[in-house]
């Protein structure tokens, strides 16, 4: 390979699939923003975005995705930290991308099955003595089953950042006098960083547009961009407003993107899910 | 970088193997491209053992395809790539088929048992002289309820589900005609309006609804109603019959003041590869025996009057499923609003699921 190293021709093929798969659908999903039901020129999808009831859905959307992503990290960081301290790292780290092979619906589907009134959960309620609780189709459901599916891509990063971090930076704090606390706060932290930037961006911005569990697991009580952008594609085929409601989910992402940018050179994981 | 190359040898391998597994499975089963029959169905809609007994009697492969809603069909088969050869479409979306030229006719000469059809599922409003469809099931919409859990209720008026007893219980299904259509219903207007001023009105009622309501989901209701986890739904006829046969606590009403009569028809779509075989498989499921068998798996109401000689007569004569022709007068079958006002029922249906919180 050193040959080649500055060929390039090596490149061709990655601006044709950045061309192809990336910046031609952006710019489909902009054009189509424009147009109304009958192919005409519009901007009335854009008027029609800042009604009350998109812009109330994007602030939903965003909360929603906030608390997903504020659990997730809550969950994922002493877990991967654990994980750094473990024997076999390795094989810990594979029973939890395990489930992330497993379908997103089959997952979801089981979730059902265990948050109903004659489910597991309630059953064991039940044997202790509380009542029956409601607890599909509540905030709490669905924000469970959302941190449950997005947790591997938010532990991976994590665990990468963690797991380069030199031992003897730690030491070195503790020698100097720094207690438990400030050694995390002042030296781990600021250097597993670039982690947990990528980890947020691998969770919230497919948070924001999660449908599907919206449905089985929140039973339409929770709606997210990404419910609307299926609804217009799928049932009303305003294909216009569809599009416009994903230029403006492209460019939250771009927000994100920027806020959560890495200046040097990090881990970066870009996880996808539905 | 060797055991890269190694990884990528064998994982090409491995998928080489398998294609070529499947395709000498394939031949071993005697499958050509022209003996395929691609049928695209709503899920849980026919019984799969007539699938195969129809590949046995015609040497035809069939390969099965489900969809949740009528709009998703069509977008699929117009989007083109699919070679769909039978597909079941509401009466609204076939208008809708037709108007776009999706459809192919049906030629009659192929399909002897159309004799078996009650001519009042032919020949209506939506598709004249079933020049491209033929009547597969047809039903109502309702509510189906637990007596077990809601004593005493009845549901005889649509008004019933804004009662404030049935707090956080009731169920609706993901779709804006249905939703709209009870508040429509309710405030004896018609299903079919267009009126914007109506419709606005009908959502203003319906979102005083929004405390009752539990969940606006699709087919998982069945388990839901059937588990007792929820003890109201607006639903279909034939799911209410699914629901009703697992426990019997539950049973289905159609409210007074009227609701939806709808027709799924058979159609075949002009992606077609196999036209004659399409033409067999609609004669087939028309068959007397047939079609007996398949609606007493399915559930929903046969339009096959030869069929329903041979069904069990407590079905046939039970009013929740086979309603009266005056019953049926009060029904309304959707029509085709156009793009625009379904666009607008979507809209206002939205603002209903934004408001239960």
């Amino acid at each position: 390979m050193r040959n080649k190293r500055n060929s390039p021709f090596a490149l061709i093929p990655y601006y044709v699939w950045i061309a192809l798969f990336v910046i031609a659908p952006i710019i489909l999903v902009a054009y189509y923003s424009l147009l109304d039901l009958n192919g005409n020129f519009t901007i009335a999808n854009y008027q029609n975005f800042f009604t009350g009831v998109y812009l109330k859905m994007t602030l939903s959307s965003f909360w929603y995705a906030f608390l997903i992503t504020l659990f997730s990290l809550l969950v994922s960081y002493p877990a991967a930290y654990l994980i750094t301290k473990t024997k076999h790292k390795q094989l810990w780290l594979i029973l939890i991308i395990i489930p992330s092979w497993i379908n997103l619906l089959l997952k979801t589907y089981a979730f059902i099955g265990i948050f109903g009134m004659s489910g597991p959960i309630n059953s064991f309620l039940k044997t202790i003595g509380i009542p029956q609780q409601q607890i599909l189709f509540t905030d709490f459901s669905f924000v469970f089953v959302a941190v449950y599916i997005f947790i591997p891509f938010m532990i991976l990063p994590i665990f990468n950042s963690l797991d380069k971090l030199n031992p003897a930076l730690i030491y070195a704090a503790r020698d100097l006098g720094a207690s438990r606390l400030t050694t995390f706060r002042r030296v781990i932290l600021p250097l597993t960083m670039n982690g947990v930037k990528s980890g947020i961006q691998a969770v919230f911005i497919p948070a924001l547009s999660l449908f599907m569990i919206t449905r089985l697991i929140a039973g339409n009580r929770v709606i997210t961009l990404g419910t609307a952008i299926e609804q217009q594609f799928l049932v009303t085929q305003n294909w216009g407003m569809g599009s416009t409601i994903a230029v403006f989910l492209i460019l939250f992402m771009f927000i994100i993107m920027l806020f959560t940018g890495q200046k040097e050179k990090g881990a970066t994981q870009y996880g996808k899910a539905k | 970088m060797k055991s890269l190359v190694r990884a990528t040898v064998v994982i090409l391998l491995v998928c080489g193997l398998l294609m070529y597994a499947a395709s000498v499975m394939d031949q071993t089963s005697g499958k050509s491209g022209k003996d395929v029959l691609t049928i695209y169905n709503w899920g849980e809609y026919i019984d799969t053992d007539l699938i195969k007994q129809f590949e046995k009697e015609t040497g035809i492969h069939v390969i099965y395809e489900t969809f949740d809603s009528n709009e998703a069909m069509m977008t699929k088969i117009e989007q083109g790539g699919t070679s769909y050869d039978i597909s079941m479409p509401s009466e609204y979306t076939i208008e809708q088929m037709k108007e776009r030229d999706l459809l192919l006719p049906i030629d009659y000469k192929q399909i002897p048992n159309i004799k078996n059809i009650d001519p009042d599922f032919l020949d209506l409003d939506f598709d004249q002289d079933n020049k491209f469809s033929v009547p597969y099931f047809w039903g109502t919409v309702g509510i189906v309820y637990n007596t077990a859990i809601l004593d005493g209720q009845n549901f005889d008026s649509w008004d019933d589900l804004w009662d404030p007893s049935l707090k956080g219980k009731v169920i609706l299904v993901d779709s804006a005609r249905e939703v709209l259509g009870v508040s429509l219903n309710s405030m004896g207007k018609s299903l079919n309006s267009t009126d914007s001023k109506e419709l606005k009105a009908a959502t203003d009622k319906l979102i005083k609804m929004a405390p009752n309501v539990k969940a606006i989901i699709g087919d998982e209701v069945t388990q839901l109603m059937v588990n007792g986890d929820a003890s109201v739904a607006l639903t279909w006829s034939g799911q209410a019959a699914d629901m009703m046969f697992e426990n019997e606590d539950l049973t289905y009403n159609v409210p007074n003041e009227g609701s939806n009569l709808w027709f799924d028809n058979m159609v075949i779509p002009k992606t077609s590869k196999n036209v004659e075989g399409a033409h067999k498989f609609i004669n087939f499921m028309l068959d007397a025996e047939v079609a007996a068998q398949n609606a007493d798996y399915v559930g929903y109401s046969t339009p096959n009057k030869a069929a329903l000689k041979l069904m069990d007569p407590e079905v046939v004569n039970d009013e929740r499923y086979y309603p009266s022709k005056e019953v049926r007068d009060n029904l309304h079958v959707y029509k085709n609003l156009g793009k625009e006002k379904i666009g607008e029922y979507n809209e206002l249906f939205l603002k209903f699921k934004m408001s239960i919180r």
